[in-house]
């Protein structure tokens, strides 16, 4: 492709499947990276690509995915942190993109499966099924790098980048409304127990 | 040695979260607070982050807890007042120990009536959440409560709630 990453809309990217797209994101760390992922679904395809000790799985507080990643991200600079959000979750936090902005976080990244519904709860449409812009509004919460990912190999390319260089990153992705692959384990305190082993986390 | 007499309580306040290595502070201004907040501001010891709503700097510190890093954050009765899921839903049943400072408007001497009202909704919300909370009232009890409140919500694995009383805060010393 010959496109300018920030040339490609919402309208043009490709509609990809987020289970796909989890797995390929996971394939990709090799590194301890750690992944906060949101409510719903976007957690349930993270659990279904193996639960790497690495992983924390967030079962309500619907838009704090980021706000997580923002604290693992500043407690442990060297690491690199994922956090993933779905459109309805991040559109009920809006804020927390000027935070990570503010704060220049240079080891994380948000990722943004945007499918415009609220799929957990009978897929009624979100705000981007009626024009709000993700990578717009991110754009202008000061994340510079905040990209469309106009495909499945442009999604990688993306995902290396933000491995690779200096953050914050904001990358979305539209998806469609194809079922997660699994479903999360529901016990908060192990979850948090293995993350904080998997991050070598002193409590 | 320093003179602990001559101490206003947002000194005693930085002075006690050091010791106990609590090194990260949010918060959601409040100008009761802004004596506190200035004096972290102006201490490298301190990571500040300034979320735009409450429920954000409950996510961070969280997160920076599950990270190794221990933090507190600062907010109004009010902010309070937006909290409630992310405590019921994160930081209780994920047994983190998050820290709340809160300055209490509403009470001897609010002019705002929704500030009045929305004070009388939060030791409810503590207790029925099963969250640890007590109200400072004087000078003399800032080392000792502050101290207390941070060593046991970490030895104990849950959140607790630091109240500063307009007592504390707004009284003119006798």
């Amino acid at each position: 492709m010959s496109k300018a990453n920030d040339t490609v809309g919402r309208d043009e990217a490709k509609v990809m499947n987020r289970s796909e797209l989890t797995r390929q994101l996971v394939g990709r760390l090799t590194n301890h990276e750690a992944v906060i992922g949101g409510i719903g679904n976007t957690n349930f395809d993270l659990w279904a690509s193996g639960q790497r000790p690495e992983n924390f799985y967030m079962l309500g507080s619907m838009g704090l995915a980021t706000s997580i990643a923002l604290g693992v991200a500043s407690a442990q600079p060297q690491r690199k942190v994922f956090a993933l959000e779905g459109d309805g979750s991040i559109l009920m936090q809006l804020g927390a993109l000027g935070t990570v902005a503010s704060v220049a976080a240079k080891n994380l990244a948000i990722i943004v499966w945007d499918n415009g519904l609220y799929q957990i709860t009978g897929s009624q449409q979100t705000l981007t099924s009626k024009g709000t812009d993700l990578v717009v509004i991110a754009k202008g919460a000061g994340i510079a790098q905040s990209f469309w990912a106009w495909d499945e190999a442009h999604f990688g390319s993306l995902v290396d980048k933000a491995l690779g260089g200096d953050g914050p990153w904001f990358i979305a992705v539209r998806v469609d409304g194809g079922k997660p692959a699994g479903t999360t384990d529901r016990d908060p305190v192990r979850i948090r127990q293995n993350f904080m082993g998997g991050i070598n986390a002193k409590a | 040695m320093t003179d602990k007499t001559s101490e206003a309580w947002p000194e005693i306040v930085v002075r006690v979260l050091k010791a106990n290595e609590v090194k990260l502070v949010t918060y959601v201004p409040d100008n009761v607070l802004s004596p506190l907040i200035k004096l972290i501001h102006a201490d490298p010891y301190f990571t500040v982050i300034v979320p735009a709503r409450e429920e954000e700097a409950v996510g961070i510190v969280a997160g920076a807890y599950m990270a190794g890093q221990r933090g507190i954050t600062l907010m109004q009765t009010s902010g309070f007042a937006t909290i409630p899921n992310a405590l019921a839903s994160l930081i209780c049943p994920f047994q983190i120990p998050l820290v709340m400072m809160i300055s209490e408007r509403g009470t001897l001497g609010e002019f705002q009536q929704g500030q009045a009202i929305v004070c009388r909704t939060m030791r409810p919300v503590l207790q029925s959440l099963g969250v640890e909370h007590f109200a400072v009232q004087d000078p003399d009890q800032v080392e000792f409560v502050v101290d207390g409140m941070i060593k046991q919500a970490f030895a104990t694995q849950a959140p607790a709630a630091i109240i500063l009383s307009p007592l504390l805060t707004k009284r003119v010393a006798a």
